[in-house]
């Protein structure tokens, strides 16, 4: 039965735990996501959510539980090109002499040759992925010129390019504007109707509600999972802030 | 006479030709510069000064172990320059000790196991020449191996070049498309330790380390292009070089030390005026007046 539960789920992480050098980082975890699910994942800072992407990318070994992608490992979803990160704007080196075309231009470096020299189809993706994102007047401009919001839509079209069917996001709203809020809403739709499954970490609690079919809240290990409507409440998120009440993250009205 | 001589510029390039020691030396540190200049943009990109001057530094204990033995200076350098960025990693790992104080740490100890080493092993070891270079005096089978490591260091760039660009630029996402991100480490890591290695030649071990990230910075100023940067580093590194011999030439002066000066200068002068991130941003100066 279980083998055949594996192919229903593009995630399936079963009680994994993270530790760095011993300081457990994240423990007895367990997600389960469908293709075409949106799934918002919150937390304070520091309580595992960049390793949660971490241990399903790949990035960070898990010391115990099992994770599977699309019924396989971990590995196998790498090489398979399986997995999009997209980045935080803070995580990366804006300032790095790159263009936007060579950054979505990564995306596709899986799964070319060792030289990684673009075949046309390379090209084409990376064309398409740019439209999409609708940064075509910016193919050249090194992303140290672009604002927050092209930014993070150039990482966004790197996840296209690769053609990946999960998509992992680390705050993705956080420092855009409102276009590229629009437009990113706009994709998640689109992925949605195309099958693929997102995971989005979020300090916003307007966008879970907005965005997400599923909410996971950890705080170190899950405190609540589920569908948005019922673990989504004042209770659950006041336990996973440690105690904070929801009125101060959500405004009184709420 | 020498200051007859001076008076032509055609002179003061030809006359040092001359020379054979001066033409192998000319050859000889362009290329070490080349090699030390393709490698500095990764360098300064991944942020890694501090480790091209561990490594730089660790080397010392292995050549003049190798000297000692009879055995190519490289390979002791090499095992050296290794060994340090594993301890590094492993101190850093097993203890609350902060990377750069695990840094310094580790390389202090090799530098000073190295010149304790050279005073109890009495041979014909030259110190000054390995702590200042000796780019004149370099033997025949220096120039050999030179020349090996160098062309090694550059064909392992060249196949990995876009993936090392991506591996200092956003390892997470190598690592998530199945590019084995620990192999790219330890081939940055020993192409610094290989370019350290033939780098101490040219300029000696204290300043190798500007070979190594002193091209790349004056080229990061210059370009917003990663390909440019490269070629800017290079070319950087090798007009620096030639400046640095034929000055050290004309005027008696230490050639390593005038390589260096020369790299530096070069830098300054990108400091002040690259046209989009000196000082006097020259491009907004005479857009203003067009």
């Amino acid at each position: 039965m279980e083998t055949i539960n594996y192919q229903n789920f593009r995630i399936d992480a079963e009680n994994i735990c993270v530790d760095y050098n011993g300081k457990v980082a994240l423990y007895d975890a367990n997600l389960k996501l469908k293709p075409g699910q949106i799934c918002g994942l919150v937390g304070m800072n520091g309580a595992g959510k960049t390793t949660f992407f971490n241990a399903l990318t790949g990035f960070v070994n898990i010391s115990k539980g099992k994770i599977r992608i699309n019924g396989e490992s971990v590995r196998s979803a790498q090489k398979d090109q399986t997995i999009a990160y997209v980045p935080q704007n803070e995580g990366i080196d804006s300032q790095f002499p790159i263009s936007v075309w060579d950054v979505v231009m990564m995306g596709r470096y899986g799964s070319m040759n060792i030289f990684r020299c673009p075949r046309e189809s390379d090209v084409q993706a990376v064309k398409d992925a740019i439209e999409r994102v609708d940064l075509t007047d910016h193919l050249s401009t090194p992303i140290g010129n672009l604002s927050g919001g092209q930014r993070k839509r150039t990482f966004l079209a790197r996840a296209i390019a690769q053609r990946a069917s999960i998509l992992l996001l680390d705050e993705p709203f956080s420092g855009v504007d409102i276009r590229t809020e629009k437009l990113i809403s706009e994709l998640f739709i689109q992925f949605k109707n195309e099958g693929k499954t997102i995971l989005l970490s979020t300090h916003d609690m307007i966008h879970v509600r907005e965005f997400c079919d599923l909410v996971l809240l950890i705080n170190k290990t899950v405190v609540a999972y589920g569908e948005t409507s019922e673990v989504f409440t004042p209770e659950n998120i006041t336990t996973t802030f440690g105690g904070i009440s929801p009125d101060f993250l959500f405004g009184p009205e709420s | 006479m020498e200051l007859c001589s001076f008076l032509t510029l055609d002179s003061f390039i030809t006359d040092p030709l001359t020379h054979d020691f001066m033409r192998k030396a000319l050859l000889m540190s362009s290329l070490v510069a080349a090699v030390c200049g393709f490698l500095s943009s990764y360098l300064t990109l991944k942020g890694w000064a501090l480790m091209g001057d561990a490594v730089s530094h660790s080397v010392m204990p292995g050549v003049v172990v190798a000297y000692a033995l009879g055995l190519p200076f490289s390979l002791g350098a090499f095992i050296f320059g290794v060994g340090s960025v594993a301890l590094i990693g492993f101190i850093k790992q097993k203890s609350r000790v902060k990377e750069d104080t695990v840094i310094g740490l580790v390389f202090t100890g090799f530098f000073a196991l190295g010149i304790v080493l050279v005073s109890k092993i009495k041979s014909n070891i030259d110190l000054h020449s390995i702590l200042f270079g000796s780019p004149l005096g370099i033997s025949l089978s220096d120039v050999k191996q030179t020349m090996f490591i160098s062309l090694l260091v550059v064909i392992l760039l060249s196949i990995f070049r876009k993936d090392l660009m991506l591996y200092c630029f956003d390892p997470r996402h190598a690592k998530t498309v199945g590019i084995n991100v620990f192999f790219l480490h330890y081939l940055l890591l020993t192409c610094l330790s290989l370019a350290a290695v033939v780098g101490l030649q040219s300029v000696g071990i204290i300043l190798v380390v500007a070979m190594l990230i002193t091209p790349g910075a004056t080229a990061y100023l210059l370009t917003d292009k990663f390909d440019n940067m490269t070629m800017i580093s290079v070319l950087s590194a090798i007009i620096s070089s030639l400046i640095g011999i034929y000055i050290s030439f004309w005027f008696d002066l230490e050639t390593g030390g005038s390589i260096v000066l020369a790299q530096t200068f070069i830098f300054l002068f990108a400091f002040l005026f690259a046209p989009r991130y000196g000082i006097f941003k020259l491009k907004k100066f005479f857009a203003g007046y067009k």
